[in-house]
């Protein structure tokens, strides 16, 4: 077998986004020995891509905002299928998560009175998002790996070593969770990008922060590490995922030029005056306010306009319209004929403000349009359209300890699922990544302090990770010799075209068909060249996971018949209060004759747990009836009011 | 930047570093800004040297003071009445210009200035002559040791600099002043008044001029003033090496216009007066 | 609208390596990077290149085109000739690992030698108040996206190995000044920045500003002002003076 290095950690977080991030502070502030594993350089995660801003009641901006507030806003917008209680602890944690960063030495844009600023953001009722500019995820990231740096420097000056308890293990992939013979996690396995090697790590505690899976679809915002690692080696480990029916697609992706496509304009142009326009330059969101959502969106575009500058006396735009009811309305514009040259609709923030102002407001949009397609967002209107952008869906997890159901496997961020409902809000990212992320690290944390004694690795199980990882070098005999980045290319485009935004049962079967012929071919994928730093190899064993997550999401949005939040389905386009009862759930087949390189997974539904009646309180019955089944709402409180 | 020679396995070929096979791979012409450089700063030495030992046809018309012989403090000032406005005091001797007391400072506000320094350190130096270009250098100091660490004197020249633009300015003033036409409005007073403006937005433009406005600052909220004082020479400042080429340009030109007038090669047009 | 762009490409290890030629098709709206992953799709499947966002805002692939420091994703190729050669190497300030990958590590160390931000003691979460114009300067140099072009173009270690112990690079020089300028950090970082951290070796040829992709200023607003402090503190000429003759006499 092939040499492994091996490393002891009380906590191994993988995944160095913001979750990740988080958790090992926490893990590491616990007085845990914690590594982090990423498959990037630290600090480049995803989270760098946020541009709004993190979502925190703090009421800075308007002091009428509360958790309350923040709560039922993303019910609302998951359409009343989040996991209420995260919903809660993160409306609840958000503000303390957001002023902790501060003391880390974040730098948000200010109030006048020198507090964090907050701005509007679709489906939030006030200014929430705490921001600055649209960099909002790299101060994030940039203010967590600091801290990170921080605590190694704390340790390096009390033990001479930078990690001695904290360390990062970057440009490192791992493929394999590993667990004991009760099924508790562990540790992992996994292998250097660079060098090729293959690394072990011991730990009894494992927290997910992989991020999602925009990578398994052609047009994305994600980067290329969203692979789905985390929903799949939480799968292969025996834990299970929830919701995987609903993706979230950003209704605003730039779709012209090519090295742009996918390529985020950020809600804050909407937020700050940006409109949208179809190709008669009609501004076609009035047209699109859905019946739950009556009289809280604007009937004119003079109320619209008005609303930009007294919020307190008109209702807004639906240009901010939680982001599947615009996503769904481009693509409704862009199927009649109404869309711009490139399939896209136009975003217009050149005519509605001076070029100074745009700068000032909008300075990365402004300046990444410039630089990466030579387009002037100032003088010219930008080609939109929906673009891959969030998985609602993820790891099944414990709201308050962030635990899977396998002990010791923990999950925060967007691999865990259960948080967004059906459609998370624009700023829900961020804070969930603090408020869960933390949690994820304590909890972790407190699981290892309370271990009588530690797991034990089976070194069957390690021969057959190290097995799998160097399979691609050494295909089998009489093999078709399979290119993965030709593989990759045929998964994101069936992906794309069959599962992308509207949904049919004959689309769906035909996605299951042909995600199933590629994961025979996976097997026979070859690459070229040697273990050290090669692109070929790395994204072969990505695939593994991509076909994963891409039959979870298929088979849960075939199931799923009723169209809610990120999950459209043209033979079923009502919402179903039935539906809203029931989660899917999707967990390995497991069984003798499983494939070994990509087991089958099996999505059942499950039983939703009903609202606590505080909370229901929270919400006006008219609301809530919209959502929920009579027989639901036999309970609610007398006399409650929102 | 000590000169030494250039080792086969320094700088980009140093061990572990990836084997290129070429000193530099840049397509651009990266020679041409560094070559105009030297150009740009040979012909105002040369011309600046010339005119400063010339010790004549620096006062024009009888109030016109070229800025190379300001404040013209040498007994030999005398030959031109009326050019000394600050007394003469240092002895006539060919070797001292009439304005030793103000040109050896500015030369050193602009030898220290940061963007000479930048455009000195790249086309005299070659430290680097151009970015991503190797530099021929054994070693690379900086600005660490002796002399030039003395660079971070800047901020004195600069005080002295803005005492010698005031001598500049109350010479473009007095030139309005005709000692028998009594005020007048010449070509010439346009020039000094010209020259001597973007003298004071080269000098304030300055770096240090920034600092000590308000950039040594942290709060500047705690500061209004000053904050808004550091906003404008911010502002400036971004200009700065447009304005040291301008005033290169500017002084030459201003002083050629004196000579000429002064030597009665071209004569000075009256607008006013 | 498309071509077959010409690309010299630098394939290799720390062992050794060289230019190799290629041929691939460019299409309209593209970038270095998008005509380099075509490279890998149909050509060199194991060409390593360090990627991520492909937005310009993570900064992982740095690597130099035609001899200059640029990331890959924010060249486009229409600033190229359809005919002209289009040469890619790793940074050479850097080790390399393989092909266009190099080990960036002493970046990473660089900024462990940064003392952290240092809140006055006793002020709890929450209760931070600044001001926009006061957290304006560091949020400028907070814009970095680490791509360590800055430190790659930097003479005074791409020239110098040497240097590498001494001088922390324009980047942690800026993190140095970012801190310094903070509101609310009460740290002493002039000292440090002119004796840790190598500030003296800049010698202010603004090959770091030239290169920045999100156009820091960072010579004219971190390294010039953190030189100014410097004077402020240790070349005021009387102290000076003073330290020196003490010195030769002691």
């Amino acid at each position: 077998m092939a040499e492994t290095e091996l490393h002891e950690y009380d906590v191994l977080v993988i995944g160095a986004g913001g979750a990740g991030l988080r958790a090992a502070i926490e893990a590491r502030e616990r007085g845990l020995r914690t590594a982090i594993v990423c498959k990037s350089l630290f600090g480049k995660a995803h989270t760098v891509m946020a541009e709004g801003g993190c979502a925190a009641s703090m009421g800075n901006v308007n002091e009428n905002d509360s958790w309350q507030v923040h709560f039922r806003d993303t019910m609302r917008g998951g359409k009343f299928v989040n996991n209420w209680r995260m919903a809660e602890l993160h409306a609840k944690e958000a503000p303390d998560r957001v002023w902790e960063l501060e003391t880390y030495g974040a730098l948000f844009d200010r109030t006048p009175d020198g507090r964090i600023s907050q701005r509007n953001f679709g489906g939030h009722t006030y200014p929430r998002l705490a921001h600055v500019g649209d960099r909002t995820g790299l101060e994030l990231i940039r203010t967590m790996q600091q801290r990170i740096v921080a605590l190694q420097q704390a340790d390096h000056a009390e033990l001479g070593d930078y990690e001695a308890r904290l360390r990062v293990f970057a440009e490192c992939t791992v493929t394999e969770l590993l667990t004991d013979d009760d099924g508790a996690v562990a540790g992992a396995f996994g292998y250097w990008r660079e060098s090729g090697r293959l690394v072990r790590f011991d730990a009894p505690a494992v927290v997910l922060a992989t991020g999602g899976i925009g990578k398994s679809y052609q047009v994305t915002s994600n980067s290329w590490e969203y692979t789905g690692d985390g929903h799949a080696l939480a799968l292969r480990a025996g834990a299970t995922l929830i919701d995987m029916e609903f993706v979230q697609f950003h209704p605003t992706g730039m779709v012209w030029p090519p090295s742009v496509k996918g390529i985020l304009v950020t809600e804050g142009v909407r937020g700050d005056g940006g409109v949208l326009k179809n190709a008669d330059g009609d501004r076609f969101m009035f047209g699109y306010v859905p019946d739950v959502f009556k009289g809280q969106y604007a009937d004119t575009e003079d109320e619209a306009d008005r609303w930009y500058l007294d919020q307190e006396n008109n209702r807004r735009t639906p240009d901010l319209l939680p982001r599947d009811e615009v996503a769904r309305a481009i693509n409704t514009e862009v199927k009649e004929g109404r869309g711009s040259p490139h399939g896209g609709v136009y975003l217009d923030i050149a005519s509605r403000m001076p070029a100074e102002e745009i700068k000032r407001r909008l300075p990365s949009m402004y300046h990444q349009f410039k630089e990466l397609a030579d387009v002037d967002i100032t003088a010219e209107a930008m080609e939109v359209g929906p673009t891959c952008h969030y998985v609602m869906g993820g790891i099944e997890v414990d709201p308050d300890t962030g635990q899977s159901r396998v002990p010791g496997l923990f999950a925060a961020g967007e691999c865990a699922g259960g948080m967004h409902g059906s459609n998370r809000l624009g700023g829900n990212s961020l804070s969930d990544l603090l408020v869960f992320g933390r949690r994820a690290g304590l909890g972790a944390a407190s699981y290892v302090e309370g271990l009588e004694r530690r797991p034990v690795v089976r070194d069957q199980d390690v021969e057959a990770a190290a097995r799998m990882t160097l399979a691609p070098f050494d295909p089998h005999p009489g093999g078709t010799g399979e290119n993965p980045y030709t593989l990759h290319a045929e998964l994101q485009k069936a992906m794309n075209d069959l599962v992308g935004i509207i949904r049919t049962e004959a689309e769906m079967t035909e996605a299951l068909e042909r995600l199933d012929a590629l994961r025979t071919r996976v097997r026979d994928v070859v690459v070229e060249g040697n273990r050290q730093y090669n692109p070929g190899w790395h994204l072969a064993l990505d695939l593994r996971n991509m076909l994963m997550v891409g039959e979870a999401v298929a088979s849960s949005a075939l199931l799923r018949t009723e169209s809610r939040g990120g999950h459209t389905r043209e033979d079923h386009p009502g919402l179903d209060p039935e539906w809203r009862r029931r989660m899917l759930v999707t967990r390995c087949a497991g069984g003798p004759d499983d494939d070994p390189v990509v087991p089958r997974v099996v999505v059942e539904p499950a039983g939703r747990e009903p609202m606590r009646q505080d909370l229901l309180a929270l919400f006006d019955l008219a609301e809530l009836e919209k959502y929920h089944t009579a027989a639901e709402l036999t309970a609610y409180p007398e006399g409650a009011s929102a | 930047m000590t000169a030494g020679p250039s080792r086969v396995d320094h700088g980009v070929d140093a061990p572990g570093r990836a084997r290129v096979g070429a000193r530099t791979l840049r397509t651009d012409r990266w020679w041409l800004p560094p070559a105009a450089t030297t150009v740009g700063i040979l012909i105002f030495l040369v011309y600046g040297g010339v005119r400063a030992f010339q010790q004549q046809y620096f006062f024009a018309d009888e109030r016109y003071l070229t800025p190379f012989y300001s404040p013209c403090v040498s007994l030999g000032c005398a030959s031109e009445p009326g050019a000394a406005h600050f007394g003469m005091f240092l002895p006539d001797h060919p070797l001292i210009p009439y304005a030793a007391l103000s040109l050896p400072f500015l030369l050193l506000f602009r030898l220290t200035c940061y963007y000479y320094r930048k455009a000195y350190y790249r086309s005299f130096a070659f430290a680097p002559v151009a970015c991503a270009v190797p530099e021929p250098h054994g070693q690379q100091l900086g600005e660490t040791r002796f002399p030039l660490i003395l660079q971070n004197s800047h901020r004195y020249f600069f005080y002295l600099a803005i005492i010698i633009s005031i001598i500049n300015t109350y010479d473009a003033i007095v030139a309005f002043h005709h000692p028998g036409d009594g005020f007048v409005v010449g070509v010439g007073n346009l020039v000094l008044l010209a020259n001597v403006t973007l003298l004071w937005c080269y000098t304030a433009s300055c770096h240090s001029c920034r600092h000590v406005m308000g950039g040594r600052l942290t709060h500047f909220s705690k500061h209004p003033v000053r904050y808004w004082l550091w906003t404008k020479v911010s502002a400036l400042n971004t200009r700065h090496q447009m304005f040291a080429w301008i005033t290169l340009g500017t002084l030459i030109l201003t002083d050629l216009y004196v000579a000429l007038v002064a030597s009665g090669t071209i004569t000075d047009l009256r607008l006013i007066g | 609208m498309s071509y077959a762009g010409r690309f010299r490409v630098w394939r290799g290890d720390d062992a050794g390596g060289e230019l190799v030629d290629f041929e691939v098709e460019v299409n309209e709206g593209e970038v270095v990077l998008d005509v380099l992953h075509r490279l890998q799709a149909t050509q060199t499947p194991d060409l390593a290149i360090r990627w991520n966002c492909k937005a310009g805002k993570c900064g992982s692939c740095s690597a130099e085109i035609n001899g200059r420091p640029r990331l890959l994703c924010m060249t486009r190729m229409s600033v190229f000739e359809p005919g002209e050669v289009v040469t890619v190497t790793p940074m050479r300030t850097f080790p390399v690992i393989r092909d266009l990958v190099t080990d960036v590590s002493y970046n990473y160390a660089k900024a462990r030698e940064v003392t952290p931000f240092t809140p006055p003691p006793g002020l709890a979460p929450g209760e931070y108040r600044m001001s926009q114009a006061d957290v304006g300067r560091s949020q400028e140099f907070r814009k970095c996206i680490e791509c360590f072009l800055c430190q790659d173009t930097c003479h005074v270690v791409r020239d110098h190995e040497e240097n590498k112990d001494a001088f922390a690079g324009p980047r942690f020089l800026m993190r140095v000044a970012e801190l310094e300028m903070h509101p609310l950090d009460v740290a002493d970082r002039v000292t440090a920045a002119q004796e840790q951290h190598g500030l003296g070796r800049c010698n202010i040829t603004k090959c770091c500003t030239d290169v920045c992709p999100e156009g820091i200023k960072i010579t004219d607003n971190a390294l010039i002002p953190m030189k100014e402090r410097v004077a402020d503190r240790r070349y005021d000429p009387l102290v000076w003076l003073g330290r020196t003759i003490t010195r030769r006499r002691g």
